[in-house]
């Protein structure tokens, strides 16, 4: 965990007052909705369809127990009980009144939380694996880059007005889980071949209606030189983004109108031009963010304890750590995914209580520290293997331990319209229905792993183009329907989903998803072989048919 | 609209002439970038002091070789969520060692004034007497910054460090 210094504290204070006093001129009548709206959203506040919605920031998915509970007072205290985590490691309360906005803020400040630029057009939270420092194989801990990208960002005097939102994601391992090719820069930590820490840099990624995967502009950045090189892309993008046209002003457009050679080049030429400006990192001052990372004082435990071997009797305690543990760096720890996908429920949803609960859990059994990942899911990092047992009784309690990692019904969706303004259709309400069709865990497991992805319009924050399958609500003659793609992924082989076909009406989604995952139970050459992979092999014809052969 | 300079409302020196309109023979002008690059040299052998409006669209490497004449530049945000002037003005003092006065003009909010100040603008135009009468308060507002830029502030890192190398002389 980093441990904010009084120098974060006192920021994050700061924009507490600065907050107040821009809500106050609001209810004044001093600041027109129009002004007002620009800076609300810099601080994660968005008016959705029944009310203000308040987005807040969790860095790189690393939470500590006591921040946790602070979410789930402010869920109780100022919101209806619950709260929503979301595809970028935020949490957003759905119900909270503008005038008791500053408390709010004021009480996670308290335990070092913010919501500093999870809206507007800025430099977004910055996102990382969630197994970050934990994962086996990892070229080194990214939340160090993370957070001083976290500090670089935060207010940032030149590039808080950009054309659009901008946001990055950083990964350590081999197996992107921080799906960085779908940002707008995407860092990929390794070392060359002098073993100097450095990152390939990604830049042009994004999903919304004109998506792309972001393309390489330099494969080796050498760690000391990342803030300078960051600046320089956004300094290019600063002054060249398309101001004309919120749907063509990311920097994917940029760089897919220049080309990735030319854009590479304006940006090469400003990082040469810019000199030495105070922007690169010495051994020394890496090292000063490095100090304030805190790690778990692990114990030497065996690799199979006694616990663990009895519970391997029981095929319900069996079927949920083959699905939802994962082997940790050290010896005797698991990394525990707690899925926030109960059958019929919304996807990435908690409760107070759960909140709570957790918090519970993570200081008994994680070291106090809980994170939270892109697939809306909560993971225990530090989970000592004969723990497991006991973890899993506490967690199926709680409706946290659905055997559902990865699997047909670990489904992420965007609020749709149930939420949000901009919908064109619903899509908790189809994930719903998903989890209810696929609600037997043993076939689900025979199925395999399949990301389902829905987004309630061509926003995509449901991500539904990088979904294995995806689906996306739109509007036709006033009602909804849903448009169907296949083999799209988020990982490190990222690439956009397929359309199979003409949209479908809202009353037959959950029947055309069966039919695809009958298709390819028919079709896939051997158990192991994925669905996207199957998808792969074949293209889309074969489901096209299966799908509309009888419709 | 009031103009607040080192800190406080001013009285604004530089008179606006408009681009038909004839240049007065002396006293301080700001005029725009176009009637400026149709005759620098015209110009600038006025009497008076040359201050020239510098549209957002354009980079500033066509002002560059007249800065060291130059008495003022003002900088546009056209509306306050556009902020590609922030990148020419931190160009302009940091990169070309433009000294003179750096004149924010446009949609001008209070909530702008640390940003700005940070991006090495030093005169503010600024759209309410409230926000302008708020200046010196609102400048205020932060004491911890992370970003190094021209403006001179040190960063929250350079304390730190600063902070430990005290320490770690004093054992």
């Amino acid at each position: 965990m980093y441990a904010y210094d009084e120098l974060d504290r006192t920021l994050i204070n700061e924009r507490v007052s600065e907050f107040r006093d821009q809500v106050k001129r609001r209810l004044s009548g001093e600041l027109t909705e129009d002004e007002f709206k620009i800076l609300r959203l810099q601080n994660g506040v968005y008016l959705q369809l029944h009310a203000y919605m308040f987005r807040v920031a969790i860095p790189y998915g690393t939470l500590s127990s006591k921040q946790m509970r602070r979410f789930a007072h402010v869920a109780r205290r100022y919101d209806r009980g619950y709260g929503h985590f979301t595809t970028r490691q935020n949490i957003q309360f759905n119900w909270i009144k503008l005038a008791e906005l500053p408390d709010a803020l004021a009480e996670l400040a308290d335990v070092g939380i913010h919501a500093m630029q999870t809206s507007g057009n800025n430099m977004r939270n910055v996102t990382s694996d969630q197994w970050a420092g934990v994962a086996p194989g990892e070229v080194e801990d990214p939340r160090i880059w993370s957070e001083i990208l976290r500090q670089h960002t935060t207010l940032h005097p030149e590039f808080s007005f950009l054309p659009r939102k901008f946001k990055i994601a950083i990964t350590a391992s081999e197996h992107d889980r921080a799906a960085i090719k779908i940002h707008d820069i995407g860092l990929r930590l390794h070392k060359n071949a002098d073993g100097e820490t450095g990152f390939e840099v990604l830049v042009g990624g994004g999903l919304g209606r004109t998506p792309f995967i972001a393309k390489t502009i330099k494969a080796f950045v050498h760690g000391r030189d990342i803030l300078s090189y960051v600046e320089a892309i956004l300094r290019v993008y600063n002054q060249y983004g398309r101001r004309d046209n919120i749907y063509k002003a990311r920097i994917k457009i940029l760089v897919h109108e220049l080309g990735i050679e030319k854009f590479a080049k304006e940006v090469d030429e400003e990082w040469k031009l810019m000199g030495d400006v105070g922007l690169t990192l010495d051994h020394s001052a890496i090292e000063e963010v490095r100090s304030r990372f805190s790690y778990p004082a692990y114990e030497k435990l065996p690799h199979m304890p006694d616990e663990l071997k009895q519970a391997a009797a029981d095929p319900l305690f069996e079927r949920w750590r083959k699905n939802s543990v994962a082997p940790h760096k050290v010896q005797g720890y698991s990394i525990v995914t707690l899925s926030l996908k109960p059958v019929g429920g919304p996807p990435g949803d908690a409760t107070a209580d759960q909140m709570d609960a957790v918090a519970d859990l993570a200081d008994k059994y994680s070291f106090g520290e809980i994170r939270v990942g892109h697939e809306q899911n909560l993971a225990l990092p530090h989970v000592a293997k004969r723990d497991l047992p006991q973890l899993w009784r506490a967690l199926d309690r709680l409706g946290l331990a659905t055997p559902n990692v990865n699997l047909v019904t670990d489904i992420i969706a965007c609020p749709g319209l149930d939420y949000c303004s901009l919908a064109n259709a619903r899509s908790i309400p189809i994930a719903q229905e998903l989890t209810r069709r696929f609600a037997n865990h043993d076939t689900a497991d025979m199925i395999g792993r399949l990301h389902i992805n829905i987004s309630g319009c061509i926003n995509a924050c449901g991500h539904h183009h990088v979904g294995h399958i995806g689906i996306l609500g739109v509007e036709k003659n006033g009602e909804e329907f849903y448009q169907i793609t296949i083999g799209g992924r988020a990982d490190e082989n990222a690439q956009m989903g397929v359309l199979i076909g003409p949209a479908v009406p809202y009353a037959e989604v959950a029947d055309v998803i069966e039919d695809i995952v009958e298709a390819y139970l028919a079709l896939r050459d051997r158990p192991e072989e994925l669905f996207v992979d199957t998808v792969k092999r074949l293209g889309v014809e074969p489901f096209k048919e299966r799908v509309y052969a009888t419709r | 609209m009031p103009l607040v300079k080192q800190g406080r409302i001013t009285t604004d020196l530089f008179v606006h002439v408009a681009d038909g309109a004839e240049l007065p023979g002396d006293g301080a002008i700001l005029i725009s970038a176009a009637r400026f690059l149709e005759d620098p040299e015209a110009v600038l052998k006025r009497a008076g002091k040359t201050g020239v409006i510098w549209p957002n669209s354009r980079a500033v490497d066509d002002l560059v070789p007249h800065l060291d004449r130059l008495a003022a530049v003002a900088l546009v945000f056209p509306t306050f969520r556009d902020g590609r002037a922030y990148s020419q003005a931190r160009l302009l003092r940091e990169r070309h060692g433009y000294d003179g006065e750096l004149r924010a003009t446009g949609q001008i909010l209070r909530d702008q004034f640390v940003f700005m100040s940070r991006a090495g603008f030093d005169a503010f135009e600024v759209k309410k007497d409230a926000d302008a009468e708020a200046f010196a308060e609102t400048m205020k507002r932060y004491s911890v910054f992370y970003q190094p830029t021209g403006d001179g502030r040190i960063t929250a890192l350079n304390r730190r460090m600063q902070l430990r190398h005290s320490e770690s002389a004093g054992q």
